[in-house]
């Protein structure tokens, strides 16, 4: 088979696993999230000895109040287990992590980044990893999908009243436990259990010594790797368990765990798409937005592959092909594969170095994020992304015929135009203020590895990866400093948290409202009409935030 | 604003005590759960696929050669090369890590010119016929693997130093070389140590 012929084959395999899965797993979380759904025994117990009342309808102001205490305790928690790791068994001998470092790390994962300064081969423990790491990959992803759960409720329902009752759009412990206990945890364990058998290891040695075949040294590192690689994978988590990522032979040992992991980064927010129309009682709506997901994932994934096949670039040309921080058993297109799938999915989980990938290649990876991670995005943040730019969509459509705009019978009016705003404008903001105060300081300069337009490439990479929880680096930078581990948090958080309070007020103010009949003002949202129109702003709106960004960067190193 | 305060701590308070419980549900059953499964079906893959001098299976460290799934420096001009690999000193488990360079960055391909000119010395071959993955360190810095390519430019130079003929040679490493998966996935790939386990085993050291 041709070169050609193999790239198309596995994304056609890739397809078939999707297509064949999605409905099922949207059908399974629409009834995770339905109102009024049984409690299985095992949570009921869960909930009394929790104290928390899981049919308790929220007010959205209660529903940010849960997801930030909740996600204020994950910080915290592991910021400490990190700080006392020392004391912790199975921790190797590690030292505890610096104060910045272990900020840093709490909030990459409990922001669903996992942005990795560290080396986890040479920094992090078992129990570190285990208890602390592999959890918030769980909660992480479990808090973006009941936030999303949240938000087309508010979407989907009508009218909950005024005064007291107005405004509320769930129970945040009940998304949290379901989502976990149903969804993630089953999906985890029988991933975890393929990859064990695939070859991902999973034991909790210390290093062990081995004399090579030609007498050399060499030091085996353990771990519970499978365990962690599994929901790494399906959570849109992306922090390796060892440096190197899913190049690592140990976390993914060949191409059939390579496209399993791959396929366990789109599963979940492909079927979150479907979920979203079950939920609003009409299916076409999520195969709409489930359409503008997938035709733009599947663009970049043909660029990012042709890129890569072509391979421009001193370094390639003379090698013969862009073979460098890429590895022998995945090769060119899966390599490229991977690379789109990981940055339009906020994972951010590697099987080949990024700072590597050629230049139009590392540009489209870089693209990928800078869509706010909508194609299909984290697991829940894709959804409610995609959800509002179809709001915003609306908006400007009717602007343009002059009719008052709503979505799915829900008027959208100053106050909730206002709130969607500050969602589109939050990461652009991120991005180009800490872009430029790495730029400008000699703290952020001291940490490129290299100069000109592919400097400039891996500084922007870096805050566009933490603003939108991706965690993919150009991994040339060094990042383990004070400056961009405060500068990295930061945006970490402000990117994760800033919008998840205006999508939950969002919601609220959509709940709130009842559902308007559709006139023949009204814009259908699920023909292709909506599709193209939705796919076109988001394009224009990166285009028109990130275009200055992208020609001094990875645009002028493809033209060098 | 204290109102606020007051019930941001609830929430917290809440939240811990839903953190601890899946802490244990997730942080501490669910791996060794994992751990269980894998060591009881999978021991040998689940203590990382350890190879000994005659190719056998092992979990014992000090029986092993190195690991089926890691690639190891190799210090015997008699053997098959690994691709260079930016791992610490060369493939370092505790420092994986490819070497991050870009595509036109000087270094880089300065570095590949070197390769080039001192993989071309070694095999004897021009430059032009040396394949990319020879030449280019790999993101892991512990590929395991090398392409038909590069097996097949060192099967000469093998095979004079330990004495095979080159068709036996050959035999070794199409043995050792898995195609693409399910036809379609990841490239076609000769794993490095399995090799040399097999080359010293049929020169009969």
């Amino acid at each position: 088979m041709s070169e050609t012929g193999t790239a198309l084959g596995q994304v056609a395999l890739l397809a078939a696993l999707l297509v064949l899965t999605v409905p099922f797993l949207g059908r399974g979380l629409a009834a995770t999230y339905s109102p009024g759904g049984r409690h299985l025994g095992a949570e009921r117990v869960a909930y009394r000895v929790l104290r928390v009342d899981p049919d308790a309808d929220q007010h959205w102001r209660s529903y940010v109040g849960a997801v930030l205490g909740f996600s204020l305790v994950g910080v915290l928690a592991l910021y400490a287990l990190g700080r006392l790791q020392q004391h912790l068994p199975y921790s190797l001998g590690f030292p505890a992590l610096p104060a910045d470092g272990a900020w840093n790390t709490a909030v990459s994962f409990v922001t669903n980044t996992n942005w990795q300064w560290y080396s986890g081969e040479a920094a992090t423990g078992h129990l570190y990893q285990a208890t602390g790491l592999a959890v918030q990959n769980f909660l992480s992803a479990a808090v973006g999908m009941a936030v999303a759960a949240a938000f087309v409720r508010g979407l989907a329902r009508r009218r909950t009243g005024e005064g007291d009752g107005a405004g509320r759009v769930g129970n945040f412990w009940a998304d949290l436990v379901r989502t976990t206990v149903r969804v993630l945890l089953p999906m985890a364990l029988l991933l975890a259990v393929v990859l064990a058998v695939l070859g991902v290891v999973q034991n909790l040695h210390d290093p062990q010594a081995v004399t090579t075949l030609t007498g050399g040294q060499q030091s085996i590192a353990g771990g519970p790797v499978a365990s962690q690689e599994a929901i790494k994978q399906l959570g849109t988590n992306g922090g390796g368990f060892y440096n190197a990522n899913s190049a690592h032979p140990f976390e993914n040992p060949g191409p059939i765990s390579n496209l399993l992991a791959t396929y366990a980064m789109l599963v979940i927010p492909f079927a979150l798409a479907w979920a979203f129309g079950i939920m609003a009682g009409d299916r076409r709506q999520g195969g709409a937005v489930l359409a503008v997901m997938a035709v733009l994932f599947a663009t970049s994934v043909a660029l990012l592959t042709w890129a890569e096949m072509a391979g421009p670039g001193q370094a390639p040309q003379l090698a013969g092909g862009a073979m460098e921080g890429k590895e022998q058993r995945f090769g060119l297109a899966a390599t490229a594969l991977w690379a789109a799938t990981t940055t339009g999915t906020s994972t951010g989980a590697v099987n080949g170095m990024h700072d590597s990938l050629t230049a139009p290649g590392g540009g489209i990876a870089m693209f990928n994020m800078m869509l706010g991670e909508v194609i299909p995005g984290g697991v829940g943040s894709g959804l409610y992304g995609m959800l509002v730019l179809a709001v915003v969509t609306v908006f400007i459509s009717g602007l343009m015929v002059g009719r008052t705009p709503e979505y799915l019978g829900k008027r959208i009016g100053q106050r909730e135009i206002v709130l969607v705003a500050g969602y589109v404008l939050t990461t652009p903001t991120l991005v180009l203020v800490g872009g430029a105060l790495a730029l400008t300081t000699a703290d952020g300069l001291a940490g490129l590895q290299a100069s000109g337009p592919h400097g400039l490439s891996e500084a922007v990479y870096a805050v566009a990866s933490a603003s939108n929880n991706n965690g993919s680096a150009f991994a040339g930078l060094t990042s383990g400093t004070p400056f961009w581990n405060s500068l990295l948090g930061t945006c970490m958080l402000l990117g994760r948290f800033v919008p998840i309070v205006l999508v939950l007020a969002l919601a609220g103010r959509f709940a709130r409202q009842g559902v308007r009949p559709p006139s023949s003002g009204t814009l259908p949202t699920h023909r292709p009409l909506f599709v193209v129109l939705l796919a076109g702003v988001t394009l224009v709106l990166v285009g028109l935030t990130y275009v200055p960004v992208l020609a001094l960067g990875p645009i002028a190193e493809s033209l060098s | 604003m204290l109102q606020d305060l007051y019930s941001l701590a609830r929430y917290a308070l809440a939240g811990l005590r839903v953190l601890v419980a899946l802490t244990l549900l997730l942080g501490v059953l669910y791996p060794l759960a994992v751990l269980g499964f894998a060591q009881a079906a999978v021991p040998w893959r689940a203590d990382g696929s350890l190879l000994t001098a005659t190719g056998g299976h092992t979990t014992d460290p000090g029986d092993a050669v190195g690991s089926a799934l890691l690639g190891q420096l190799v210090d015997d001009p008699t053997l098959f090369q690994p691709r260079p690999s930016a791992a610490g000193d060369g493939y370092d488990p505790l420092s994986s890590y490819g070497s991050n360079l870009g595509p036109d960055d000087p270094r880089l391909v300065d570095l590949v010119r070197e390769r080039q000119a001192e993989v071309a010395e070694r095999e004897g071959v021009a430059v032009a016929q040396v394949p990319p993955d020879a030449v280019t360190a790999s993101g892991s810095g512990l590929d395991p693997a090398i392409s038909p390519a590069y097996a097949a430019l060192q099967v000469p130079r093998v095979a004079r130093e330990n004495g095979l003929g080159e068709d036996e040679v050959r035999d070794l490493v199409a043995e050792h070389t898995t195609g693409r998966a399910l036809g379609t996935l990841g490239e076609p790939a000769v794993d490095v140590l399995e090799l040399n386990i097999a080359v010293r085993a049929a020169a009969g050291q």
